[in-house]
């Protein structure tokens, strides 16, 4: 849940990436940081292990300017996508407003999507949330991968694997070479704002 | 979980922290929920720490330490120090939402923080009572 500071003005919102592992999430918090640098004031913190995967999380805030006269502050986390961190990953998702669900585009990593989406839903219900109700976004990462050869899964699939019933908004994307990396965000800050402004009145 | 607090109740926080931890020497004391969001901070005015990354990893901390506690058959460790060369930080925990941190230098021994720490959590936990009944 967003906190609404009345002191300070200030809302702070928290988005958490989810979605297989090297599905592509610590990536695209890379590329906003890397992008928005003269906005973001402090460092990006990652906790990751000596292979540079993702441990607990990864957490990026920044300032996006007012609304309704409040100062909105939105904290952007990952979660480590490996199965074996489930708790850690249940952890993370403690308080979220928001949720960008990173897919990957890889043919062989299809049946890791729909497990990922699978245990996000059973994630959010142990905190008595649901993925039908909160905002969400879905990414299909690694667009860039078809230039090289490697088989991906079609966008069609996709939809029909992971959107069929939550019938939100996805985005083609590339994190590496930020392609739609800045869209989906701001996607999911809008919507996210526009449920948080509603939960208010 | 959800909760409001108002200015009144966030300015009576404040007061707390500040006259109880700021001004007997703490550097730096925070009140965060478990999802990593600051509620309250007060600091000495010297110090620039990222406090919103701090909080992000506290809370971060303390919910593998609970989930630690839970496996070892333990309901929670309520408390938690970290002891470094020149700077301290206590965590402490005021309910099942909300936890309380402060930075310490060696100046202040732990166990008068403690003892401040527990009856700033007191009055803290009676404000946060007053949001559950309006």
């Amino acid at each position: 849940m967003a906190f609404v500071n009345p002191k300070k003005k200030e809302v702070q919102v928290k988005i958490v990436y989810y979605g297989p592992g090297r599905g592509g999430k610590t990536t695209n918090l890379e590329y906003i940081y890397k992008k928005f640098d003269a906005r973001i004031k402090t460092e990006m913190v990652t906790i990751k292990t000596h292979g540079d995967r993702t441990l607990f999380f990864d957490f990026l805030p920044f300032d996006i300017g007012k609304v309704n006269g409040y100062e909105i502050k939105v904290q952007l986390y990952t979660v480590p996508g490996q199965v074996k961190y489930n708790a850690t990953r249940r952890l993370v998702l403690r308080g979220v407003d928001g949720i960008v669900f990173v897919a990957d585009s890889m043919m062989v990593r299809r049946e890791k999507n729909i497990l990922s989406i699978k245990n996000l839903q059973e994630d959010l219900a142990n905190y008595k949330k649901s993925i039908f109700k909160i905002p969400l976004v879905l990414q299909y990462n690694k667009v860039d991968l078809e230039e090289q050869g490697i088989p991906l899964t079609s966008v069609e699939t996709l939809q029909k694997d992971l959107n069929s019933q939550l019938k939100t908004s996805a985005f083609k994307a590339s994190a590496l070479k930020g392609t739609n990396v800045v869209p989906t965000m701001k996607k999911i800050v809008s919507m996210t704002i526009a449920t948080i402004v509603k939960e208010l009145k | 979980m959800s909760y409001t607090l108002g200015q009144e109740q966030l300015d009576r926080m404040e007061d707390i922290l500040q006259q109880n931890l700021v001004d007997i020497g703490v550097r730096c004391v925070f009140l965060i929920d478990m999802a990593g969001n600051i509620i309250a901070n007060k600091d000495n005015g010297k110090i620039k720490h990222d406090v919103y990354s701090l909080a992000a990893l506290a809370a971060g901390n303390f919910g593998a330490v609970s989930a630690m506690a839970k496996i070892i058959g333990e309901g929670e460790f309520s408390l938690l120090f970290h002891k470094g060369k020149k700077e301290n930080i206590h965590f402490n925990k005021i309910d099942a939402d909300f936890l309380l941190i402060t930075i310490f230098s060696n100046e202040i021994s732990l166990g008068f923080l403690r003892l401040k720490v527990s009856e700033v959590a007191e009055m803290i936990k009676k404000i946060l009572s007053e949001i559950n009944t309006p």
